[in-house]
């Protein structure tokens, strides 16, 4: 807390805040404003006697109806809602288990293997898309769902091994001694015992392995080709920007209403969210 | 109930860092056991691997009858208290208690009954519904023992499982586990680097240090024929005093002469010093083995110091005082009138003087 006279709260913690949220909630709000605001309006030079940038005094739901019936939106959406659900089970699956694996079995080289696990991670994707076009070629993938379901992981498995792994480790290794003690085996221990505590830790790296997935770009953009199969941020921006036009109404809705899919999930979780962040086990 | 035999024990961490060195002991039934030592000793590492919690390097851990080397936590009939409680924090308590039995398939009648019993011996009934965060110190320890005892293992193994109260509840604590031992008469195994506990809970008492069992006794065994050096400065607060001392002979007796100190050493310690004429060795005193010196107290057993601290205690009073280069605590009757700078002269009890060689640190 900062104490003191009244002008040092202000300098040093409501002003740098109000800038912060400012700067945070702009792109939202001109979203929002862009996605009403009448083609008309959209489109008037900014030295036009009535130009009006931050309001609208003629607000429409054209663009919303435009993306609706002259796009297809809707198939967009449950195309990216399908895939991110699927690549986020799998990969959690697979980053709850190699986590735990990771930090708690000490088998030979666990430590390497973890850092070269997370150095996966760092790879570009910008570098990898190269080689998994050519394997979703070869195994004639491309353009159907699976080509991302299971080209997601490739990055979202390495990322939740990391975070569960470092959850795992915050875990008190006593509660597991305990349950194998009381009877449990390693296997029932790790049901019963450590993945409900680790509940928090899985929230969050479903969380952010949802969140990267519905918001990747590159491999949708690479490996999709037909209107039909895309994904959201893919088909908003190939359907809506044609050669250097940009329809930035349906743009804007497009965008708008992709992102509130992903607002929804984590004001829904953002308690256990939060918790997971923090990490604290206490016995 | 059973014994447990530990036989020529070792364990080696990383192939280099010798931690348990040959530890052999017999762990009889309904006994309760001490391991005592400064941290590092090896007595924690010991426990585990009874648990199997910890590999064996190499001998054999037997409960009963049957050698557990390989066998798995689960299936070696043993509950364990652990220092930081490890209660389940998804759990509710009756859950935290029932989860072991659940794990091997009790009827439910008959993990309600267990658990039931459980908390009435140790005064939980009303937390059954609670949750371990909702639970004060004294409280989650309660149930991490419930745990334990509604299994009725073979063997209980507890780690340090009071070091987490607060010194009040620790007292209150040491008694209900004794009394809770008295009543169940199962074979415990008790960690602790607290020589208190160590010697009020313990039916015997096994002090290690570096991963070598010191010496295995009773617990009065061990304060008044400390083996060795460390066993004599370890068990016993406040603890023993020491002073290196070189022997000689002369005027038929055997003389211990350090700076500003010269004992004549009683005559049964005298005979076992034996050829060590001549040597240094280490002169070893309990404080409350020290008084102020009266007439009747012969001359060759007393000495002078400076008294340097005064702890008043109500039920004693502690003296730090000085003999030259060498401290001396003393605990002595509380009605002493004594000031800080007083020089006093002190008597040793005879029969209480302990010797050390100076180079094993074994007993003499």
């Amino acid at each position: 807390m900062i104490e003191g006279a009244a002008w040092r709260r202000w300098v040093f913690y409501n002003i740098p805040l109000i800038l912060f949220v400012f700067i945070l909630l702009f792109p939202f709000y001109w979203m929002i404003i862009t996605t009403f605001r009448p083609d008309g309006e959209l489109y008037r030079p900014w030295n036009a006697a009535n130009y009006q940038p931050f309001w609208t005094n003629n607000p429409t739901l054209d663009h919303i109806l435009y993306l609706f019936e002259e796009t297809s939106f809707e198939r967009w959406m449950v195309n990216t809602m399908v895939i991110a659900a699927v690549s986020t089970v799998i990969s959690l699956f697979c980053g709850v288990f190699a986590g735990y694996a990771l930090a708690r079995l000490n088998f030979p080289y666990a430590g390497g293997l973890g850092t070269a696990i997370f150095v996966t991670y760092l790879v570009p994707q910008t570098l990898l898309f190269i080689p998994l076009a050519e394997i979703i070629r070869s195994f004639r993938l491309g353009d159907t769902p699976w080509s991302l379901i299971l080209t997601y992981p490739t990055f979202l498995i390495p990322f939740c091994t990391w975070l569960m792994m470092g959850y795992f480790k915050a875990i008190p290794k006593e509660l597991e001694e305990c349950a194998r003690i009381d009877g449990a085996s390693r296997f029932k221990a790790m049901i019963y015992i450590i993945l409900p505590v680790a509940v928090p830790g899985i929230m969050s790296a479903g969380i952010f392995a949802f969140t990267l997935s519905w918001n990747e770009f590159i491999y949708a953009l690479v490996f999709l080709s037909s209107p039909e199969q895309k994904t959201v941020p893919v088909g908003v921006t190939s359907e809506l920007i044609r050669g250097d036009v940009f329809f930035w109404g349906p743009l804007m809705a497009g965008a708008l209403l992709g992102s509130i899919p992903v607002a929804i999930v984590y004001s829904f979780f953002v308690e256990h969210y939060v918790s997971g962040l923090t990490g604290s086990v206490k016995g | 109930m059973a014994l447990v035999s530990i036989r020529n024990v070792n364990k080696v961490y990383d192939g280099n860092v010798h931690a348990v060195k040959n530890v052999d002991l017999e762990i009889r039934d309904k006994e309760f056991m001490v391991f005592v030592g400064p941290s590092g000793c090896g007595k924690t590492t010991t426990l585990r691997m009874v648990a199997g919690l910890e590999s064996i390097t190499s001998g054999d851990i037997l409960i009963g009858d049957t050698v557990v080397n390989q066998l798995p936590p689960m299936d070696r009939d043993i509950a364990m208290v652990f220092q930081n409680y490890a209660l389940y924090p998804h759990m509710s308590v009756f859950h935290n208690m029932a989860f072991g039995l659940k794990m091997r398939k009790f009827d439910k009648a008959e993990i309600d009954k267990r658990v039931r019993d459980a908390a009435a011996i140790l005064g939980i009934e009303d937390l059954l519904a609670r949750k371990p965060r909702q639970l004060s110190g004294g409280q989650r320890q309660r149930v991490a023992l419930g745990r334990a005892i509604v299994r009725h293992p073979q063997v209980f193994l507890f780690d340090e499982p009071l070091s987490n109260l607060d010194a009040k509840l620790r007292v209150q604590m040491r008694v209900e586990l004794k009394k809770l031992h008295e009543r169940l008469g199962t074979t415990a195994i008790y960690v602790t680097h607290d020589q208190v506990e160590a010697m009020t809970l313990g039916d015997r008492v096994v002090v290690m240090k570096d991963g070598v069992v010191q010496q295995v006794g009773e617990p009065l065994e061990l304060y008044n024929t400390p083996a060795n050096r460390f066993v004599a400065g370890f068990i016993g607060s406040p603890a023993m005093n020491f002073a290196e001392v070189t022997l000689s002979a002369s005027g038929g007796k055997v003389w211990a002469e350090a700076p500003g100190l010269k004992i004549g050493l009683p005559e049964p310690v005298a005979r076992r010093v034996g050829s060590r004429n001549g040597t240094k060795a280490t002169v070893g005193v309990r404080p409350e083995d020290l008084h102020v010196a009266g007439p009747a107290d012969p001359a060759e057993l007393c000495f002078d110091v400076e008294v340097e601290v005064i702890e008043q205690l109500g039920s004693e009073i502690v003296l730090d005082t000085r003999a030259a280069s060498n401290a001396f605590v003393a605990s002595v009757e509380p009605t002493l009138r004594v000031r800080m700078h007083d020089r006093l002269r002190l008597a040793i009890n005879p029969n209480r003087l302990h010797l050390f060689d100076a180079a094993t640190e074994a007993a003499i």
